[in-house]
């Protein structure tokens, strides 16, 4: 199950649809740190309110790619984890240390554009 | 009901004197019935049951779980009884009354009763010990039916108490766009914790919001796994985007918390509630603003 990446302006997002083996996180991975580069996006959103479960090798994935993505010069944010997903992942320890995290898309977008280094064009385009 | 006192061998004619003897037994306690009731009420009151009624209740009472008694010796079915035994049990609850005093009651009127048969059969032993053999078997049975259905009926309202209680338990309140305050007031055991972390969750995610203020000053102390439990829910609610505040942690709660080693960096934390709402409002980005000074109180 390939994930589809869009673009869109200076951010990338790469919405999970469906459970994802082990070698479909690390397609991710190398997809997304390559493309952050090439379209030299300032943001990454994973959007993960498709998944039931996010095991202990999909959490480790993820902070990957979020670390990774950093050392490249841009963010990353990890949305729509469910409220139960979460609260099981916490079980097992799993807490995503030094990811940011939010509600859903909308909110991941609204994160992003206050952590941008603010250039006009990005201000204007949020609402308020 | 069979027992070893007995002196007819053949079942059939013994279940019919036992149905006979009965019968002759429930018209002598009808017949009786004034004086009897008036004996058996005098006796409560002396025993200090039923404190929390009034004489003319006991009374009352009295004269109803009489004949309901008497009742189910002469039919031998104890279902009016069980009924009769959950009505009364539901009026009297409410009003304090004790296990011990239902069956401490319940067990009076069979000594009333066991004792005006023997006043009245006291010639005449051998009748007596058959009406006993009789009477005794029927009679515990009742006893044994009220307690049961007093007992359930108790269980019954704990049950509901216990469910009205969780529920109310864990409100969650939006005070802002995006601020919620879950105020927590009582003791946090395990379930209770579950249930937390489970309306927390699903308030963030219905209310989308931002900052959470997790106010605790109602409760007094928590152990090590519901305090782990806490930590986890903090940890969640990060993982859905949200911040949560912690506010109001007694001397007990920081103690168990510093033991368990808990990550400060993880946890926020805030004095009192007042303190947490104000730490969110800055979260989010409010400015709250005095735009006029009150006017006075027109008196």
């Amino acid at each position: 199950m390939q994930v589809p990446i869009l673009k869109q302006g200076p951010y990338l997002i790469a919405t999970v649809q469906a459970a994802l083996t082990d070698e479909d996180l690390k397609e991710l991975r190398k997809t997304l740190v390559e493309r952050v580069g090439h379209l030299r996006s300032r943001g990454v959103i994973v959007d993960v309110t498709a998944l039931d479960v996010i095991d202990s090798f999909a959490t480790r994935t993820l902070r990957d790619v979020a670390h990774m993505i950093r050392l490249r010069g841009a963010e990353t944010v990890i949305v729509g984890i469910q409220p139960e997903v979460a609260f099981s992942m916490v079980k097992l320890g799993l807490t995503l240390e030094g990811v940011a995290t939010s509600l859903d898309l909308e909110e991941g977008l609204a994160y992003l554009g206050r952590k941008g280094k603010a250039p006009e064009r990005e201000i204007r385009t949020q609402p308020g | 009901m069979s027992n070893g006192q007995g002196h007819v061998t053949a079942t059939e004619p013994r279940i019919e004197s036992t149905a006979s003897r009965l019968r002759e037994l429930v018209a002598h306690l009808r017949q009786q019935r004034a004086q009897l009731r008036e004996e058996w009420a005098r006796l409560i009151t002396e025993a200090q049951l039923l404190t929390a009624m009034t004489k003319e209740e006991i009374f009352a009472e009295a004269t109803s779980v009489y004949d309901n008694y008497v009742e189910a010796l002469e039919t031998g079915t104890y279902e009016a009884l069980q009924a009769y035994a959950r009505n009364l049990s539901e009026r009297i609850i409410p009003r304090g009354v004790e296990t011990h005093e239902v069956v401490g009651i319940v067990l009076l009127l069979r000594d009333v009763l066991a004792r005006s048969l023997f006043a009245k059969y006291h010639e005449d032993f051998t009748k007596l010990n058959r009406i006993l053999d009789a009477y005794e078997p029927a009679a515990n049975r009742i006893a044994i039916t009220v307690a049961v259905g007093f007992v359930q009926e108790r269980e019954r309202i704990i049950r509901e108490q216990q469910e009205a209680i969780r529920e109310l338990s864990t409100p969650v309140l939006q005070v802002r766009e995006r601020l919620l305050i879950l105020p927590i007031i009582g003791v946090i055991d395990p379930q209770r914790a579950r249930q937390l972390t489970e309306q927390l969750l699903r308030g963030i995610r219905t209310n989308r919001a931002k900052v959470v203020v997790l106010d605790i000053t109602g409760v007094p102390y928590i152990d090590s796994p519901v305090a782990n439990h806490l930590v986890q829910t903090v940890e969640a609610a990060r993982l859905l985007g949200a911040i949560v505040i912690v506010t109001g942690l007694s001397p007990e709660i920081a103690q168990t918390l510093v033991n368990i080693g808990v990550d400060l960096g993880k946890m926020n934390t805030v004095g009192d509630l007042q303190g947490g709402i104000e730490e969110a409002e800055r979260l989010l980005g409010y400015k709250v603003v005095l735009v006029q000074e009150p006017a006075a109180q027109p008196a």
